[in-house]
C-alpha cells in the first residue's frame, strides 16, 4: 500500500515530546521499528511507555516531534492509518453484557476488510466462550478478547500496551503465542511491558525507557552483552564488613559492582574465577556469608546498571 | 443501513434489554405512576373540607351548624390545637366564634383555603337564615378528554421520553468514558456520527413499545382515548426521543463521572418537570413566564401530545410545537457532536 520507496520502517518517530502541564511524560524520544519485527518498550511504571504508544497510535497529540506510521502521518491519513493498525489499550472495559462473538462482530464491522468473526475467535482460542458474556470471562480471556478486537481489521501493525500485566503464567503464555502467531504471519508488533522476561522472549529489539527517554536500544542479547558480562554474582553478609567497593571491582573477572551496604551484586564474565577470589577475600576479612547466588545477566541487570534502580521498584 | 451503524445500534439494544432495571424504569415505572396518580385524582370524587372550631363561647352552635353539611368535616379544637392543625395542614380553616359573629383564621395561600372559607361561610350564613335569591343546580361533567387522567397521560409520555433519553444515554456514555471504551472506539475507523446516531436509533426502537404500553394501559384502565391520529402521536414520540437522546449525549459530552453527570441531568430535567405542564398546567404560572416555558423542549412535546390525544389536533394545528421540537433536536444533536470528548 502506502509505503513510500518500499522502505522497511513501520514506525518512525523523531524528537517526540509530550507534556501534561508541568510533567514531561515523553522527553525527546526517537524510535525506528522495522516492518515485520516485534519491538518492545521496556521500562518501569510511569516511565512514559503508555503515553509514547498512545501518541504513536494517534490517540494523543504530541507537543513536539514527528511521527510516521507505515510512511503516513496522522494529520493527513488518519482514516487509512486507523484501518491499518490494531490497538489493545491498557484496561479497556469492553461492554459487559455482550458475548465474545457479539463484541468481535461489533469491532469487525468498523473495518472494511478482515477475517471472519469465528476465525478470530479460533485464533485467540475463545471458541468455548463464544456465546458467553464478557463479564463472565477471566482476566486472561478478557485480554485475549481485547487482542482479538485489535486483530479484526487484519492490521499491519499491532500495538499492545502491557498485554500481560496481572495475568497468571498460563494466560501469559497463551498471549505470547498469539503475538508470535501474528508475527509469524508477517505482522509488525509494538508492545510495552515492564516484564523483562516478556521483553526477552517476544521482542527482536527493545528500547529501554526511563523518565520519558530511551536510555538504551538494541536486541535483548546485545543489551545484555553490553554489560560486558554474562553473569551476576549476588551476596550478602551475615557478619563482618564487606571489602570496599574498589577492592571488589578489582577482583578477577569483575566488570561492575553495585551494593547498598547489606547486599552486593557483581557483574562478571567468569564466575569460576571470581567466586573463589571473592570467598578468599571475605575469609581474610573474617566475614561470614548469609547468601551467595549467581544467575545469568538479564535485561533487569541492564536496567539496574543504567539507572541504579530495579524495574519493579523504580 | 451500514453494517457498522447496525452493529452499534444492536449493541445499544442488547445492552438495554440485558439490563432488567433499565427495562423496569422505562416500561413499568410510567405505568405505575399513571396508575397511582390516576386513582389519586379520579376515584376520590369531591373532597371533604376539614375545618376546626376554636373552643369557647358560641363554639357548640358553630359546630352544630357545620356538622350536618355535606362535604365538611368539623372538629372542636382548643387554641393550641387549632394553631397546630393549621400549621400541619390538617384543617384548612379555623372558625373562631366571637361576640359579634365569627372570625376565619387561615393561610389564604394554602391549598384548598378559599374553597374551605366559601363552603363554611355559605353553611353558616344559611344556617343563620340567609335566603338565596337565585336558584342554582349542578350538572356534573365527566366528559372523556377533559378529566385529570386525560391531562396526565400525555404528560407522562413526555416525562418518560425525557427521563429515558437523559438518564439512559447519559449514564451509558459516562460509564463508557470512565472505562476507556470511548477511547477504544476512537482507536478504530468507526465513524463518530454513527456512534452518536446508534443512540438515537436504539431509542427509537423502544419508543414504540414505550408509548404503546402507556396508551394501551390508559385506555384499558381509565378509558383514555386517542382522538387524533396515531401517526401524529408517533411523530411526536420520535421527535421527543431525538431531542432528549441528544440532550443525553450533550450532558454526557464532557462528564467523566456518574456523580458529575447526575447533577447536570437534574439541572436540565427538574425545571422541565415542574414548568412544562407534566402534572399541572403551566397556565398557573404568571403570564409573563409562559413564553419562556413554551420554549423549553418538554413543553411543546407535552402540549402537542395533549392536543393530538385529547382534542384530535392535526399536524397543521401542532406545527408550531413540531417546529420548536425540531429546532431543539438539531441544536442538541449538533452541539453534542461538537462538544463530545472521546477520552
Amino acid at each position: 500500500m502506502r509505503n513510500p520507496g518500499g522502505s522497511a520502517a513501520a514506525v518512525r518517530c523523531r524528537g517526540l515530546v509530550k507534556r501534561y502541564g508541568e510533567l514531561v511524560a515523553v522527553d525527546g524520544l526517537d524510535l525506528d521499528v522495522a516492518a515485520g519485527e516485534c519491538f518492545g518498550l521496556l521500562g518501569p511504571n510511569g516511565a512514559g511507555k503508555t503515553t509514547t504508544v498512545e501518541v504513536l497510535e494517534g490517540l494523543l497529540e504530541p507537543d513536539e516531534g514527528e511521527i510516521e506510521i507505515l510512511g503516513m502521518r496522522w494529520s493527513s491519513h488518519e482514516r487509512e492509518l486507523r484501518r491499518s493498525i490494531g490497538i489493545q489499550l491498557q484496561d479497556t472495559r469492553l461492554p459487559e453484557k455482550l458475548t465474545v462473538a457479539e463484541t468481535i462482530r461489533l469491532f469487525r464491522s468498523f473495518y472494511p476488510e478482515g477475517p471472519d468473526v469465528d476465525d478470530v475467535i479460533t485464533r485467540v482460542q475463545l471458541q468455548e466462550k463464544r456465546d458467553v458474556w464478557v463479564r463472565k470471562l477471566s482476566g486472561g480471556q478478557r485480554q485475549r478478547l481485547a487482542v482479538a478486537c485489535a486483530l479484526v481489521g487484519s492490521p499491519r501493525i499491532l500495538f499492545l500496551d502491557e498485554p500481560t500485566t496481572g495475568l497468571d503464567p498460563q494466560s501469559r503464555r497463551a498471549l505470547w503465542g498469539l503475538v508470535e502467531g501474528f508475527r509469524g504471519a508477517g505482522g509488525t508488533v509494538v508492545l510495552t511491558t515492564h516484564y523483562m522476561d516478556e521483553a526477552a522472549r517476544l521482542c527482536d529489539r527493545l528500547a529501554i525507557i526511563d523518565h520519558g527517554r530511551v536510555i538504551a536500544q538494541g536486541s535483548p542479547h546485545d543489551l545484555v552483552a553490553s554489560l560486558g558480562a554474562e553473569q551476576v554474582v549476588e551476596f550478602s553478609l551475615a557478619s563482618g564488613e564487606a571489602p570496599p567497593e574498589h577492592e571488589l571491582a578489582a577482583l578477577p573477572g569483575v566488570s561492575g559492582v553495585r551494593g547498598n551496604g547489606d547486599s552486593w551484586a557483581l557483574t562478571v564474565h567468569a564466575v569460576h574465577v571470581t567466586v573463589p577470589a571473592l570467598l578468599a577475600r571475605l575469609a581474610r576479612e573474617g566475614s561470614d556469608l548469609a547468601r551467595l547466588a549467581t544467575h545469568d545477566a538479564t535485561l533487569e541487570d541492564v536496567f539496574v546498571h543504567l539507572t541504579g534502580r530495579s524495574l519493579r521498584d523504580a | 443501513m451500514r453494517s457498522s451503524l447496525w452493529q452499534l445500534t444492536l449493541t445499544r439494544l442488547r445492552e438495554f434489554v440485558r439490563e432488567p432495571e433499565a427495562v423496569f424504569w422505562t416500561f413499568v415505572f410510567p405505568i405505575v405512576l399513571a396508575l397511582l396518580l390516576g386513582f389519586a385524582f379520579s376515584s376520590r370524587g369531591d373532597q371533604d373540607v376539614h375545618v376546626g372550631v376554636r373552643d369557647g363561647a358560641g363554639a357548640a352552635a358553630v359546630v352544630a351548624a357545620l356538622e350536618d353539611v355535606a362535604g365538611v368535616r368539623v372538629r372542636l379544637l382548643d387554641e393550641e390545637e387549632s394553631a397546630a392543625a393549621l400549621r400541619r395542614g390538617r384543617v384548612a380553616l379555623v372558625v373562631v366564634p366571637g361576640a359579634a359573629g365569627v372570625t376565619y383564621r387561615q393561610d389564604p395561600t394554602a391549598p384548598g383555603a378559599r374553597e374551605a372559607r366559601l363552603v363554611v361561610d355559605d353553611a353558616l350564613q344559611r344556617g343563620a337564615g340567609r335566603r338565596d335569591p337565585v336558584r342554582a343546580s349542578l350538572e356534573r361533567v365527566e366528559e372523556r378528554g377533559s378529566r385529570y387522567i386525560d391531562f396526565l397521560i400525555p404528560g407522562l409520555i413526555g416525562l418518560n421520553l425525557l427521563s429515558t433519553g437523559l438518564w439512559g444515554v447519559g449514564y451509558t456514555v459516562v460509564r463508557m468514558r470512565a472505562g476507556h471504551l470511548l477511547k477504544r472506539y476512537m482507536a478504530t475507523p468507526m465513524r463518530r456520527w454513527e456512534f452518536m446516531a446508534s443512540f438515537l436509533l436504539g431509542r427509537l426502537v423502544f419508543l414504540a413499545v414505550e408509548i404503546a404500553a402507556i396508551l394501551l394501559f390508559a385506555r384499558l384502565v381509565f378509558g383514555v382515548e386517542v382522538r387524533g391520529s396515531l401517526a401524529l402521536v408517533a411523530a411526536f414520540g420520535v421527535l421527543g426521543a431525538i431531542v432528549f437522546t441528544s440532550f443525553g449525549l450533550l450532558v454526557a459530552s464532557r462528564a467523566r463521572t456518574t456523580e458529575g453527570i447526575a447533577g447536570i441531568m437534574n439541572l436540565v430535567a427538574v425545571p422541565m418537570w415542574i414548568l412544562s405542564g407534566v402534572f399541572f398546567s403551566y397556565e398557573r404560572f404568571p403570564e409573563w413566564t409562559h413564553g419562556a416555558i413554551r420554549a423549553l423542549p418538554l413543553t411543546p412535546l407535552v402540549d402537542g401530545l395533549r392536543a393530538v390525544i385529547n382534542e384530535g389536533a392535526t399536524a397543521l394545528d401542532t406545527a408550531p410545537a413540531i417546529a420548536v421540537l425540531g429546532a431543539w433536536g438539531l441544536v442538541a444533536f449538533g452541539s453534542s457532536m461538537l462538544l463530545f470528548r472521546w477520552r
